[in-house]
């Protein structure tokens, strides 16, 4: 339709395009969002993760959005999708993930349906398993290790007006 | 009133199964002992917040996109001009015309027949069923409704239960003109209100209350006993609970599929060709809607009576609902959306997070017990 899409040139396009690897390769798609970009509802929280999520793109200018999101399309790899997922629970951006990054994030999932103590104990136990202590830090490399080889269902499909 | 809204519709086939379990249910639920990366993965809850942020497809339902201008052009701009003359000052006359004429037949059938007839029901009853039928024909009329129903007409039986989608109040005349249903509604102000109370309770209709809470059990008997009763007009429920544009479907509620009987699926799609059919009532009232629809060239529509359907053994009323209305949407070509229509007139709420943490909680606590 384009109503909006005059904001952007197609030098910015192809820019934003490279930016995030051609995983959103269509006009129309970065279209879409960039209508999106401007509109978001920053304080709208429908899901125990919205605000996390928020937060990571706030502050980000258009091109970062998108790089951002790319992990969400369907021809990203498993290792970027990973990475995503990684970069959720590494909230402070050090590039590890201890006990407490998780522990936050299992709170924002399970919210007061759960104690601190099951979380600690559900954590404690499949870290455990998975031969770790709580007192080690998960890189991105451990991260991928533990998805293997299913890759994570991460899929969202940017409805083009 | 809980809706499955639980995944967004992700980017692989429309035909995913899980969107059809009620929430919590999942075909691919491992069982088993828990391990770390059940619980890493969080990629279900961030897809879904990431659809959030990419798309508001809630809002897109009820948005009427308006029609891109044609008659910027030096020869079409007068044509449209002399169109809009023809419109208001020859088409919207003429069906105001017709609409009294209408209105003046019935009145002074509908008046003396509701009165004097008092101690014969059944011959009260058919008459009114045709006067109301014939009314709506000339609402159509002053419309200039071109409507197309397709498959075979309602018949009158008891236990069973019509549903349609909803794109405005004008589906229920649509309908009316073929059939005299029942119909459940919310209660109106104003001369729509008077409408309601006068002429439709004639045909035997049903109201509620949108904003009490209790009214959902209420109605729910109310529409249990008019479905038992062989007498009374097919009861029509549109399941949406409120209007949508009329190019996607929103949950429907299960009210209309537990009630232990035959539900025959009703398709409605408006061709946008003359004019947008859908009522935004938050932007418009009824009145001005009508106004719009009477100064166009014609509403055009398609109306699809489908096969009756029961529910099956082991369904629960939710998938029972989600099949009609994969069929409806089929035949309709509307997108499906996972959203409670009811969110438009409330703030959603953090019930809706709330609820997701629980049920997330509460697998995982019980995930934890199995050794």
């Amino acid at each position: 339709m384009g109503n909006t899409s005059s904001m952007l040139t197609q030098y910015d396009i192809e820019e934003v395009q490279s930016h995030c690897q051609d995983l959103f390769e269509q006009q129309e798609i970065l279209l879409s969002l960039y209508q999106r970009f401007c509109q978001l509802d920053r304080n709208f929280a429908m899901n125990p993760l919205s605000l996390r999520l928020l937060k990571m793109v706030d502050g980000l200018n258009f091109k970062d959005f998108v790089a951002f999101l790319s992990a969400f399309s369907a021809k990203a790899s498993l290792k970027q999708k990973v990475k995503l997922i990684f970069q959720v629970y590494d909230s402070d951006c050090n590039g590890k993930v201890s006990f407490k990054d998780i522990i936050e994030v299992l709170r924002d999932l399970s919210g007061s349906f759960m104690s601190d103590e099951q979380r600690e104990q559900v954590l404690s136990q499949v870290l455990n398993e998975a031969g770790y202590t709580n007192d080690s830090f998960l890189t991105l490399e451990d991260f991928i290790k533990v998805f293997g080889s299913c890759k994570p269902e991460m899929d969202v499909e940017i409805p083009v007006d | 009133m809980s809706s499955t809204a639980g995944k967004l519709v992700t980017s692989r086939s429309e035909l995913n199964i899980e969107d059809y379990l009620p929430s919590g249910s999942s075909i691919h639920e491992p069982r088993g002992k828990l391990r770390l990366i059940d619980l890493i993965d969080i990629s279900p809850t961030l897809t879904e917040a990431a659809g959030a942020i990419v798309d508001d497809s809630f809002t897109r339902c009820f948005k009427s996109n308006p029609p891109e201008p044609w008659n910027w052009n030096i020869y079409l701009f007068p044509l449209w001009c002399f169109g809009v003359v023809v419109r208001y000052c020859i088409l919207f006359p003429l069906r105001c015309l017709t609409l009294a004429f209408g209105w003046f037949i019935f009145l002074s059938t509908f008046i003396p027949v509701h009165s004097l007839l008092k101690g014969q029901d059944k011959l009260r009853k058919n008459i009114e069923r045709v006067l109301v039928e014939m009314i709506c024909s000339f609402f159509v009329g002053s419309w200039t409704g071109v409507v197309k129903y397709h498959g075979p007409r309602p018949s009158i039986r008891p236990k069973q239960v019509y549903v349609a989608n909803h794109t405005s109040m004008i589906d229920f005349i649509v309908l009316e003109q073929m059939t005299a249903f029942a119909v459940i509604m919310q209660k109106h102000p104003g001369w729509v209100g008077l409408l309601q109370s006068t002429i439709l309770e004639s045909v035997g209709c049903i109201w509620f209350n949108r904003s009490e809470a209790k009214d959902r059990e209420i109605v729910a008997r109310k529409l249990r006993d008019h479905v038992q009763g062989a007498d009374n007009n097919p009861l029509l429920i549109f399941p949406e609970g409120t209007c949508v544009n009329n190019n996607y479907t929103v949950m429907f509620k299960k009210g209309a599929f537990e009630l232990g009987c035959t539900v025959c699926p009703i398709a409605i799609k408006y061709n946008k060709i003359f004019v947008d059919a859908f009522w935004n009532s938050r932007k418009q009232s009824f009145t001005m809607h009508l106004l719009q629809l009477m100064t166009s060239w014609a509403v055009v529509c398609e109306v699809w009576y489908l096969e009756p359907q029961t529910i099956r053994p082991g369904e629960t009323a939710i998938e029972f609902a989600e099949r009609v209305r994969d069929m409806i949407s089929l035949r309709a070509g509307l997108k499906k959306v996972p959203w409670d229509g009811y969110l438009k007139y409330s703030r959603p709420s953090s019930k809706h997070s709330e609820r997701k943490q629980q049920s997330f909680a509460e697998s995982l606590l019980a995930r934890l017990e199995e050794k």
